[in-house]
Formats: structure tokens, sequence, C-alpha cells
């Protein structure tokens, strides 16, 4: 863990859905911090509340979805109370958003170009000519060849590849301290996922960005991550350095998912699937969500909610599985 | 994209000629022509010449043929009730109405579309209910009745606008405009909001429509990720990925803002086309009844073809072209 105050603090953050059949609760005692620079992996299944954390943190929930506790603060100012207009002011400028598809993220009908400059100009007191050079600088900056001229062109002009450099770009341009990066690489054909990933990395690397990188594939955390969060039906249950989550998880649901990649070198890759599947949102089990599913479970797992340790480094689990000797 | 373009074509041509058999069907065997161009004391001689120069002793095919031949030429024939030539009287009332649709359809897009953007962003405000609720009522009032109601208020209480008529035209070559005079600016406001009101409310609840489905795009959230003001968002994002269904549909309503228009003109004593259909009707006067159907059938299939034929120019899939790999 880094020992430089926190870029991003997130605390015991808990959001809901008010619904007509009631109060789902999609995120419950979240927590975690992302240094300045460093990249947070965030991995766990589908409908786990991955997006749904990147979503509170740059503030765009949508009805019925609301902060209903706990506190984000960047730089130890507190952000989720912020009024709308202040927040507008923070997303783009402070915290940058890389999402999933770059097919749909750009606008169809207006050049790249303009998108550029209107995200410049919106964030930095340039000059419509200074703006200009600076996209032409950025696409250059993201790889894109001949950038001059394609900063004319509009978003179909582009390859997938190409348009989610562009949307990396996009969310540089103003210079963000934190980055938001949900799936960057999911939509994308594999032969180019690792160029993105690394790209990205790159940037960030330079420009001393954190980045919450959600994603599920775990050969590029291991790759690109500082550290890992591992989410499970709305609540973080282990949170680590990189090389002690993926080596020798504590939780077992993530030693279970650990146990799903296919091993390196590996000929014919055997998938150990975790049996059972992950609770809906309005039927989470008492005590540990995972129960159900937990080889290791014990009547107080069905009791008891189970906290990470103190520190908030660890597996939030009555009965971690033991640490390997040699570590 | 030729076929289609031909095939296009020949379907417009083909509702085109049904339509000419239905006007030439009312034109043949509504009264008999030749009785209600003549009077009583016209002699058997008298008909019998006139029913030759009418061509009406020829066969049926044959009259329906020089019906449609006529028809492509602008020649309806003589006005039974004022001797004039039918196309002399369309073209002298054409350009009423057509400034009434024009200013119709710009009151329709210039109240229509804020009204739309704002009804879709602060979709739970009372101030949106309200107008979605007063859209239903837009919708759901007859134009007449909306039409009597103004009149009510601005002209008889108040005094404000003209009741009829549409104040003083200058004569531009063959057309005559009321735009360039202050009175008949005033004469075109009452008939104007009349005729656009329903337009309004289209217009508005398709934008509305629209914005809603937009607002929930991923280009949307991405610009709102990074910080793009408010009203950006709205207007300069949102609102221009829902401008070609808007054109579209403009476009073809402008076929239908000339048809409405006849109870609107009538409750104004408008003088245009639709006053003269109306006028035609109770003289049973045939050939301008006949020249009128086929005028707005024909700016119906014209305007239902450019759209159609506009699609096919922006089709995505014509656009795939110009992705480039790499
Ligand atoms: N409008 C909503 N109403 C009710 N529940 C919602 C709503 N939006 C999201 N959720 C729920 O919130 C939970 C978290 O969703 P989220 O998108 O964060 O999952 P995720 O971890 O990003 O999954 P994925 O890997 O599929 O992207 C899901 O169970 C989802 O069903
Ligand atoms: S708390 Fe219990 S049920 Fe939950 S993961 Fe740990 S051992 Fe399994
Ligand atoms: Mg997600």
């Amino acid at each position: 863990m880094s020992d430089a105050a926190p870029l991003l603090s997130v605390r015991d953050l808990r959001v809901v859905f008010d619904t007509r059949r009631g109060r789902l609760v999609a995120l419950d005692g979240v927590s975690f911090d992302i240094a300045p620079g460093e990249i947070l992996g965030v991995v766990g299944e589908s409908g786990a509340g991955k997006s749904l954390t990147g979503t509170a943190v740059i503030g765009l929930l949508e009805p019925p979805g609301r902060i209903d506790g706990g506190e984000i603060l960047l730089e130890g100012r507190r952000i989720d109370t912020l009024p709308p207009a202040e927040m507008r002011r923070v997303r783009g400028r402070q915290i940058g958003a890389i999402f999933q598809d770059p097919l749909t993220s750009l606008h169809p009908l207006l050049t790249v170009g303009a998108q550029l400059e209107e995200t410049i100009r919106t964030h930095l007191p340039l000059s419509r000519a200074e703006a200009k050079a600076r996209a032409v600088a950025l696409l250059r900056e993201v790889g894109i060849p001949s950038a001059e001229t394609r900063v004319s062109q509009y978003p179909h002009q582009f390859s997938g590849g190409m348009r989610q450099r562009v949307v990396i770009a996009l969310a540089l341009a103003a210079e963000p301290k934190l980055i938001i990066a949900d799936e960057p690489t999911t939509a994308l054909d594999v032969s180019i996922q690792a160029q993105i990933t690394a790209l990205l990395r790159r940037l960030c690397r330079q420009h001393g960005t954190g980045v919450m990188l959600v994603t599920h594939d775990m050969g590029v955390i291991a790759e690109t991550a500082d550290r890992v969060a591992v989410m499970y039906a709305g609540r973080l249950v282990e949170l680590g350095p990189v090389d002690q989550v993926v080596r020798a998880p504590r939780h077992p649901y993530t030693a279970g998912l650990m146990a799903s990649i296919p091993r390196m070198g590996a000929r014919e890759a055997v998938l150990a699937q975790i049996e059972g599947s992950m609770p809906r949102l309005g039927a989470i089990p008492p005590g540990c969500a995972f129960s159900p599913r937990c080889p290791s479970a014990s009547a107080r797992c069905t009791a008891e909610v189970p906290a990470l340790p103190p520190g908030g480094t660890g597996a939030a689990c009555w009965h971690p599985v033991a640490e390997p000797a040699h570590v | 994209m030729l076929a289609f373009l031909i095939r296009r074509l020949l379907n417009a041509a083909g509702v085109m000629l049904t339509v000419a058999f239905l006007a030439f069907m009312i034109f043949r065997f509504v009264g008999d022509p030749v009785e209600l161009m003549l009077n009583e004391q016209a002699t058997q001689a008298q008909r019998d010449e006139l029913r030759v120069r009418l061509g009406l002793d020829r066969s049926f095919p044959l009259q329906y043929l020089s019906f449609v031949t006529n028809a492509a030429r602008g020649e309806f024939g003589i006005s039974y009730r004022n001797q004039q030539d039918v196309i002399v009287l369309i073209a002298e009332r054409l350009p009423a109405t057509l400034e009434l649709v024009l200013v119709a359809t710009v009151l329709s897009l210039a109240i229509g579309i804020p009204l739309g953007v704002y009804t879709a962003i602060a979709r739970n405000s009372w101030g949106a209910q309200l107008l979605q609720f007063g859209s239903v009522l837009g919708v759901s009032l007859p134009s007449f009745a909306v039409g009597i109601l103004l009149i009510l208020v601005f002209s008889v209480t108040l005094g404000w606008l003209p009741a009829f008529g549409r104040g003083e035209v200058v004569q531009i070559g063959w057309w005559s405009t009321g735009l360039l005079t202050p009175s008949g600016r005033m004469a075109l406001v009452l008939p104007g909001i009349t005729l656009s009101l329903f337009q309004i409310t289209l217009v508005m609840r398709l934008v509305r429509a629209e914005m809603l489905e937009t607002l929930r795009t991923d280009f949307i959230r991405f610009a709102r990720a990074r910080g793009l003001r408010a009203r950006s968002v709205s207007f300069r994002h949102a609102l221009r990925n829902c401008l070609m269904p808007v054109i579209t549909v403009t476009g073809l309503q402008i076929g239908n803002l000339i048809a409405f228009a006849l109870v609107t003109e009538t409750v104004f004593q408008w003088p245009g086309m639709g006053l003269l259909f109306v006028q035609a009707v109770t003289f049973v006067d045939i050939p301008v009844m006949a020249a009128y159907l086929m005028l707005v059938s024909f700016v119906f299939v014209a305007l239902n073809t450019l759209v159609d034929l506009a699609y096919a120019v922006v089709d995505p899939r014509l656009r795939q072209d110009s992705v480039k790999h790499g």
C-alpha cells in the first residue's frame, strides 16, 4: 500500500435503489483508497457492483439509484455532497471516465476534434486555436497516426481500437488526477486489447494519474494493477496488493475466481467453476453473501456479516484461506 | 440505388394515377357536366355541341387518358362557377395557403422543439407535466374551435388582431405575399397559431420521445462524464441527434398542413386553396374540386417520395464504406 495521502477515498459507501418492490441495497459498506498514480484493479462477476461504484464516484447515479450512506473524498474534499453544478466541474477536470464501448461513446454527428475541443475549453482557459492544437497533440499522444487530418473526421471513420484511443484522449483532455476505466477493452478485438491497456497504463504512469480499472480480465489485472479489489454482491470482499491477491487469495470467493483462470502455460485450461451463482439484489442472504456457495461456511457465516480487517487490506471472511507458509 | 429510385418513382406514379382516376370519376359522374355548365334554356344542339367539345362522346378509357394528360400539363378545364381557367384560380390562391403553412411550420419548430427538450430534461417537474397534459388537449381540440376561441379573445374582445382575410398583400410576379406588410403579418398570426397548434404538440412530443431515448445513450453519458455544461449536453449533443426525425416528420406534415388548412381558412375566411375548395363544393364546381384533389395528393406523394429518397441517401449501410481499419 502507498504511504502517500489518498487521492480518492471511498468510505462505507452504500448505494440503494428505491423500487416499487422495496429498497434494493446495491452497494453496501464499500471502502477503498486510491493513491496518486496508483492503479486499482476492480474485479468480480457480473452484477457485483463494479460499474455502480465508478458511477457513484463520478456522481452520475441515475434515479432511482442514490447514495444512501458513506462518503467519497477526492484529495480530502468531500465530493458526494457537492451541488450538481460544482460536481460537473469535478468531472472531466479532476476525474475522467472511460466506458466499455468505444463504438457508442462518441457522438456520431460531431467530429473528433469538436468533441475534444469542447471538452478542453470547458475546463481549461484556452483559446479556440490553442484548444485545437491541444486536441491534435492529444490524438498524437494516444497513438493516432496523421492526427492533423484525423482531428476533423467523424467517429465512424475510425476503427474500434482507434475510437477507444480517442475516448482515452477525451478522458485525459483536461489532465484529471483520477480515471475511472470501466472495462475499457472488453468491447474490443482481442488483438488490440493489450495495446489499449498498455497505452492507458503508460499515459497514467507518465501523468501520475490514479486509475480505477474495472475488468473481467485477470491477465490485465496481473500486468497492470498495483492493487486489486474483489467485489461480490455489492460488497468488497478482498483488497490487497496484486501479487498477494492473485497468487495467495485469502477470501474463498477470490480463491475460486483465481482458480477459474487458465493457468499460464497450461495447454488445456481447466476452468474450475464456482458452484452456484451470485444472489440477486433482493435476495442477499444474511451474514456473508457468499455463504451459500462457500465450501468453508460455518454457522457464524450465515449470522454475521464479515468485514475487511482494520486498515482495509485483506479478506472480509470469518475463515480466510490460510496464507501459504513461505509468505 | 438506381433500382430503388425507379421503383419508388413508379410507385409514386401509380398512386397519382389512382388519385387521378378518383378525381376523374367525380368529374365524370357527379352530376352531368353539360347540365351543370349550361342553363335550362339551352337547346339540344347546344348540349350536343358542348358534349363533343368536352370530349364526353368518346369512350371511357380515352376520356380518362385525356384527363390524365391534361392534368399532367396543369389543365383542369374551366371553373363552372366563374368561367375562369381552374389553374389560374388555383395559382391565385396558392400563395395564401403556402404562406399560412410556412408560418405554421416555423411556429411549430420554434415552439415545439424547445418545449420538447424541456419536457424531456425536466420530465418530472410540474411544468413539464403540465405541458404534457396541455399537449393532449392541443391534440384533441378541433382546430375550428381553437380558431373561433382565438377570434373571440384577440379580435372581438381585445381587438388586437384581425379576425379574417389576409390584410394588405404585395404582388411579386404571380405570387402575392402578406409577409411584407404590417397588416399582412398581423393577419397571419391567428390563423398561423390555429393551424400550427396540432403541429406544435406533434413536434414537442416527437422531440421529447427522441430526447428521452438519446439521453440514455452512451455518448450522452460520456459527455456528462467529461463534465460538459448541461446546456451543451442537452442542445449541442442530445438535440442534434434528434433533428433528423424532426426534419422528416416536418417535411411529411407539410402535406397534412395544406390539407388541414382548409378548416383554418374557412374559419378565418383566408383566401387560400382550401377556401376555394370549400366554395367549389358548395357550387358543385367539379373541375376546381378535381384540381384541388390532384394538387394536394401530388404534394403528399412528392414529399413522401423525397423523404424516402433522402433516407436511402443517409442509410448507414451506405456510410459503412468510409470505415477505416487500423
Ligand atoms: N436502475 C436499477 N434498478 C435496480 N437495480 C439496478 C439498477 N441499475 C443497476 N442495478 C443493479 O445494481 C447491481 C450492480 O450493477 P453493476 O452494473 O455495478 O454491475 P457490474 O459489477 O458492473 O457488472 P458487469 O460486470 O456486468 O458490468 C446489479 O445487480 C444491477 O442489477
Ligand atoms: S465468511 Fe464464511 S461463508 Fe463467507 S466467505 Fe468466509 S468462510 Fe465463506
Ligand atoms: Mg459493469
